[in-house]
Formats: C-alpha cells, structure tokens, sequence
C-alpha cells in the first residue's frame, strides 16, 4: 500500500530533486551556453549567464575545420558496433552462467570483473604491438573489438543479474514444449528480458561513445570518432574555449538527444528485478 | 547466408582500400593558432604537388604520448609530426627521425635562426624544421607603469621587477602586480622557474649529472619567484598556466606577465584582449652581475619518422611548410601580423613585418638571447633552457612542479620544496642509471 505524501513533502522533494539535477546537469549547461559566445565573452569575468550576444561563429568555424560527419559516423559504427557485438557474445554466456550456473560459476564472474582493475594503461603497449602487427591500427573494426572487449565484462553482469530474475520454470516449460536451445533463448529469454537487455545496450552504447583512452590511442586520421574530434580543439596555448565548447555540444548533442529518447527504457532496465 | 556476409564484408572493404591509392600523407599536430592556419593554407601545397594532406589534430599531452608510442613501436601511423624542441634531439639520438640534411638550396637552410637550428640538430644535423619558435619576454601594462611613475627598461633587472610589482598591485581593484606560472608541470610552471633558476646562477645538474637543488643558487631563485607571486600575483596561481594568465592579463588584471613570447600576439589584438593598446614588451629579466637571462627557447617544429613509407612526399611538405615561400604566403592571404614567428632571420629584416607585429624586434633579441647549448653560468652537461634534454625529464620535472606548485599554494615553504624536489629528484636520476 502506498504512503500517504504530503503535498508540502512533494513539493520539497521536487524542489531537491531539481536542485541535485540542475547541479549535476550543469557544467553541460554551461558548454553549451559557451559555445554561443565569442572567445573574450567566453573568459569574461564576471561570468556571462544569458545576456550576452548569441553568435553560430563558433559552430560556423568548427564546421569549416572539420569534418564532423566523419568523426560521427565514426563514432556511431564503432559505439554501435561494440554494443551489438557484445550482446551477440554475452547474451549466451550470461544465459549459461544464469540457469546452468557451475562450480566455478561465480569466480568466472568475479574473474570477468577483475579484468577491469587493471588500468588501461597498462596494457597499451602490447595492445598497440598486436594492432600494428595484425593491420588494425586506426581501423573502425579493431576498435569496435577492444570496446567490445572492455565494456563485456559489464555487459555479462547486467545481463546476468537480469536474466537470474527469470524464472527458470518458464525455460523448462519451453524445453518440455520442444524448444530448442536456439529458440529457448531467442524466442523465450530474450523477449522477457527486452527491458534489460535494452538498457544494458543503451548504457554500454553510451559507455562506448564515451570512450576516450583507446579511441584516442589507436586511431590517426580515418577511423577517429568524435572523442578525437573534441580532442583536436583543446589548446594549452591559446584560448580557445568557445570553439571547444562548440565542439564539446556537438560531439555529445546526439548521445543527449538519444538518452532524452529513451530514459523510460534506462530507468526501467536499471531498476528491473529490484522490486517484486 | 555467412558466407553472403563475410564476402560482402570483403568487397566493402576492398572498395575502402581502393580509394585510398592517391598519395595521402598523414601529419600530427598540435592546436594551436599557426598550425590551423597551415592547415586552411594546406591546399595550396596540394594544387602544387598532387599530394594529399591528412591531420590529425590533438591536445599537445595527448600528442606527445601518442607520437612518441607510435615512433618507438614503429607504429607508422604519421608520416610527420609536429615535435618541440625537447624531443628533436632525444629522438634524433635514437635514429627515429629522418635528418633533414638534403633539403633543396631554394630552402635555405641557413636562414634559420641559429638559436632554433642548434636546439632542433644532433651532432650538427638538422632533424625537425622549425614551424614557429618562441622565447620568453616581459609583457607590461604601460598605462599601470606610468601610472606608478615607473619606467621599463629594455633589458630589466629582477629587483626592478619586484619593485615594479609592488607598486602596481592594487588588490582592492583586482590588479595584480605579476601573472607567474604556478600550475604544476615540466612545460608549465618548469619551463618558468627553470629560467629563473638559470637567471640567478643555478642549474639543474653538475657535471657528474648530481642534482643541484639544494644549492644556494636554487635556494635565492625559488625563495625569490615564491616571494614575487605570495605578495603581487593574483590568488590561486598554484593552478595557474600558460592560458589561465593569458586571461587574467587580457581582462586586465596583471601589471606584468613574463611568458612566452607567442603570447604578444594575442594580449595585443583588439578582439580578445581589452588592454591591447597598452602593452609593452621588454627582455626577461636577470639578477644583476649575472649575464643569464630568464628567457627560454622553445620551437614547434615539423620532422619525419624513420621508417615512413612515404618520406619524399613528407619531405616536400616540410621543404613546403617552413619556406620563406610559406611566410610570404601567410602574409598574403592572413596579413603580416599573422605569419609563424621566430623561425627565420629574413623575417625580421622584412620592414612591412616589423611594422605589422610591435613585439617582432623584442622577440628577435630574446630569442637571439637564449642558447640551449648553454643554458647556466656553470657549465652542464645537458643541452637546453627551460628543460634537460633527456628522456627522464619528463617525469623528474613534473615531479619537482608539483612540489613547487604545492609551495605556491602555502602547503610547504621552499626549503621544503626544494630538499623533497632534491631528493626525488635524485633517487629518479640513480634508477635511471646516472
């Protein structure tokens, strides 16, 4: 049964609430509005909140200098393309250790994890030796393996704690009815585990897209997605902080719009299992 | 239905591959205002030559680690890169780099300032060709000078420096007497106090490669540099850099700057700066009685890996890129004031130049000032000013910066500052085997 709230208790809730996501929301707000000034209002003191002259020209110069259509087909196959192929590699592997878990079941996914300790620096160099050595520096495809590679591991996890909220009954019930393993996990699994299979794709999407040590590190001119964009207009000597803004709004502008689209979904997958 | 898949995959990505067959080659480089104008100007050298131009454009930290991972494996993923002056010679050393020793007559090599060949040469050959280069200067507020009934003098001393602080700092409007590096860094604030240890007499190493810091000499410069930033620079310039005072000088909040000399052309123009019409340039300063000044040398330079399937082409970019052609080139579609300093002696005997660009003559004296092969009062045995030309400089500087930046802040004084830098310093230098 549901509390009784108080309006007085709804509005201050509403008011914390706005509060922490204006905080949280704010450093973007404020890329945003920079890209909109000329470089001096850029690092006018006393900062200009929204009275300033709103100008494009920094859009117009960095659309001049750059090719952003490339950097954003770049990013969308690579994010893309990591996040399906490592839901083509977890689905099975969270399906196995969820209804036919092992001994050793629980240290593989402790193991798993623990890949994720070792910061990435450390194994730059081999990883670099190997891509030279099998073609795949600056390459969309050796880049859409390494994320996949980094981000599988949250991948099985979430699919994982998500499928162990599935009935195993329902899946024997299948089996029982003739299923196939195929069709148990295609036609049975997957259709009731769409909420978190589709919020574990729309945060790895946005973990891939987010990516900034190995875009940065293996890639030159062809494959660079937009995280090299940004990269490209920081400058330790000059100021240049409205075109990085600029720039900064129009690398993540699409992964805005997308989570915009899709929050429900996020919400949903993230908080699905916790209540029974 | 695989088979479909994989086949399709193979003809897509042949097609890629086909497209590719003219003559592309890729270069490295850093952001900032001269680069991207060479990269606007770049289809001039295409119309020339056929050969295509690919950049690949990142923050300097991020393209230091990068080009330097991809040399050292080999990696061939640049065919030039845009490298400082720290690098040249440590790479050259190595056999990394091509040696530019065959660029055309047309070229002129000679008309390179000296300064900027002998700090991008190893054994007397050329290995990057100077892009831009750059010293270090005072830049001042003439109308708060005047206004202190100060004069500046074209060659300064330290103390003048101090009392000429002093008497502009008025904190209650928000005027600092001097803008000093205070960020922590071996290019930051290192690059600063290492001048101004130069400019009292000290140095980074005797000739035994034992680290100096716990000398008198280190002791006066960073008590001196403490002192000048604590009483007349501005608060919270322990976080401060090269583009954080680029600001508050602009804005018109520091009497003196004394940074890189590239600087001039931004604190003068109109648009970004509100106290263009009142800078004044002189050289860095020095204690008196000693003939080093705190003036660094610094050059943005273009070079080849070894091992570049595509060298000719490179080298034709470069003989392209840092031509006298080039300035000429800059100067017609940008203007004079526009043009990369500090690379070539025929530029600064260009009239229409020198009128163009106010800081031009103060930027010829001090970098003409600064010699990296002889950077101290006593003799060392390391070439360059700002920095140690050997690959540990990178970690022992930034080390010591942090420390020197913690003083700055208040958490330590600078006897403490320089006995940890010391001894980190030294431990640093025994593990790498000197």
């Amino acid at each position: 049964m549901a509390r009784a709230v108080t309006t007085q208790r709804k509005v201050t809730n509403t008011v914390i609430a706005w509060g922490v996501g204006l905080l949280i929301f704010f450093p973007i707000l404020w890329t945003i509005l920079t890209s909109f000034k000329t470089e001096a209002q850029a690092i006018s003191d006393p900062p200009l909140f929204l009275f300033f002259d709103w100008t494009l020209e920094n859009y117009a110069i960095v659309q001049e200098r750059s090719d952003y259509m490339r950097f954003l087909w770049n990013s969308v196959i690579i994010a893309g393309g990591s996040t399906v192929l490592g839901l083509v590699v977890a689905v099975p592997a969270a399906w196995s250790m969820a209804f036919v878990p092992s001994r050793r079941t629980k240290d593989v996914l402790l193991w798993m994890l623990s890949t994720k300790m070792l910061p990435a620096v450390g194994v730059l160099y081999p990883i670099y030796l190997i891509f030279i050595r099998l073609g795949l520096l600056d390459t969309r495809g050796g880049l859409v393996i390494v994320i996949m590679l980094i981000n599988l591991p949250i991948i099985v996890w979430m699919l994982y704690t998500y499928f162990r909220e599935i009935p195993g009954e329902i899946l024997e019930a299948a089996r029982m009815d003739g299923a196939g393993l195929r069709e148990e996990i295609l036609y049975v699994l997957t259709p009731m585990a769409v909420p978190g299979i589709a919020s574990t794709l729309l945060l790895n999407f946005i973990l891939a897209w987010n990516e900034a040590f190995w875009t940065l590190n293996l890639t030159a001119a062809t494959s660079a997605p937009l995280t090299a964009f940004i990269a490209s207009y920081s400058s330790p000597e000059g100021l240049f902080y409205a075109k990085l803004s600029a720039a900064s709004t129009m690398a993540i502008a699409p992964i805005l719009v997308l989570g915009w689209f899709s929050q429900k979904q996020l919400v949903r997958g993230l908080t699905f299992g916790a209540v029974k | 239905m695989l088979q479909k898949t994989v086949l399709s995959a193979a003809s897509v990505l042949a097609l890629a591959a086909g497209t590719a067959s003219a003559q592309t080659i890729t270069i490295a480089t850093v952001n900032n205002g001269d680069m991207i104008r060479m990269q606007g100007l770049t289809n001039h050298f295409t119309d020339e030559t056929g050969i295509e131009v690919e950049w690949v454009t990142l923050e300097e930290n991020v393209l230091r680690q990068r080009v330097t991972q991809d040399i050292a494996t080999n990696g061939g993923q640049f065919d030039i890169m845009t490298i400082g002056m720290y690098e040249t010679p440590i790479w050259a050393a190595q056999d990394w780099l091509v040696p530019l020793d065959d660029l055309p007559d047309s070229y002129d090599a000679d008309d390179i300032l000296p300064a900027m060949r002998a700090g991008l040469s190893h054994d007397g050959t050329l290995y990057a060709a100077p892009f831009y280069g750059e010293s270090s200067m005072v830049m001042y507020r003439t109308d708060l000078m005047e206004e202190a009934g100060l004069e500046m003098p074209d060659a300064p001393t330290w103390s003048f420096i101090a009392e000429a602080a002093e008497a502009m700092t008025d904190r209650d409007n928000e005027i600092y007497g001097i803008c000093l590096r205070g960020k922590a860094g071996w290019g930051e604030n290192m690059a600063f106090i290492t001048t101004v240890a130069n400019s009292f007499g000290a140095r980074w190493f005797n000739e035994d490669w034992e680290p100096q810091l716990d000398t008198p000499e280190w002791q006066e410069a960073v008590t001196f540099y403490n002192d000048l930033i604590q009483n007349y620079g501005p608060p919270g310039a322990s976080t401060n850099g090269f583009n954080e005072n680029l600001s508050l000088f602009q804005q018109g909040k520091c009497g003196m700057w004394i940074d890189a000399t590239v600087a001039a052309s931004f604190v003068t123009n109109p648009d970004e700066s509100t106290v263009a019409d009142s800078v004044g340039f002189a050289l860095a300063p020095n204690r008196e009685g000693i003939d080093k000044r705190a003036n660094w040398l610094w050059a943005w330079a273009l070079a080849i890996p070894a091992g570049t399937a595509q060298e000719d082409a490179a080298k034709q970019f470069i003989n392209w890129a840092t031509s006298k052609e080039y300035l000429a080139l800059v100067a017609e579609t940008e203007g004079w004031a526009n043009v990369p300093p500090g690379s070539r002696t025929s530029l600064y005997e260009n009239p229409t130049y020198l009128e163009a660009a106010p800081f031009a003559k103060m930027t010829l004296e001090s970098i003409r000032a600064a010699d990296p092969t002889e950077p101290t009062v006593d003799p060392v045995p390391y070439v360059g000013i700002q920095y140690v030309a050997i690959p540990e400089w990178a970690g022992i500087g930034t080390t010591a910066g942090q420390e020197f930046s913690a003083m700055v802040a208040g958490q330590q004084t600078p006897e403490e500052a320089l006995d940890r830098a010391q001894t980190l310093v030294a431990e640093e230098m025994e593990a790498a085997g000197y």
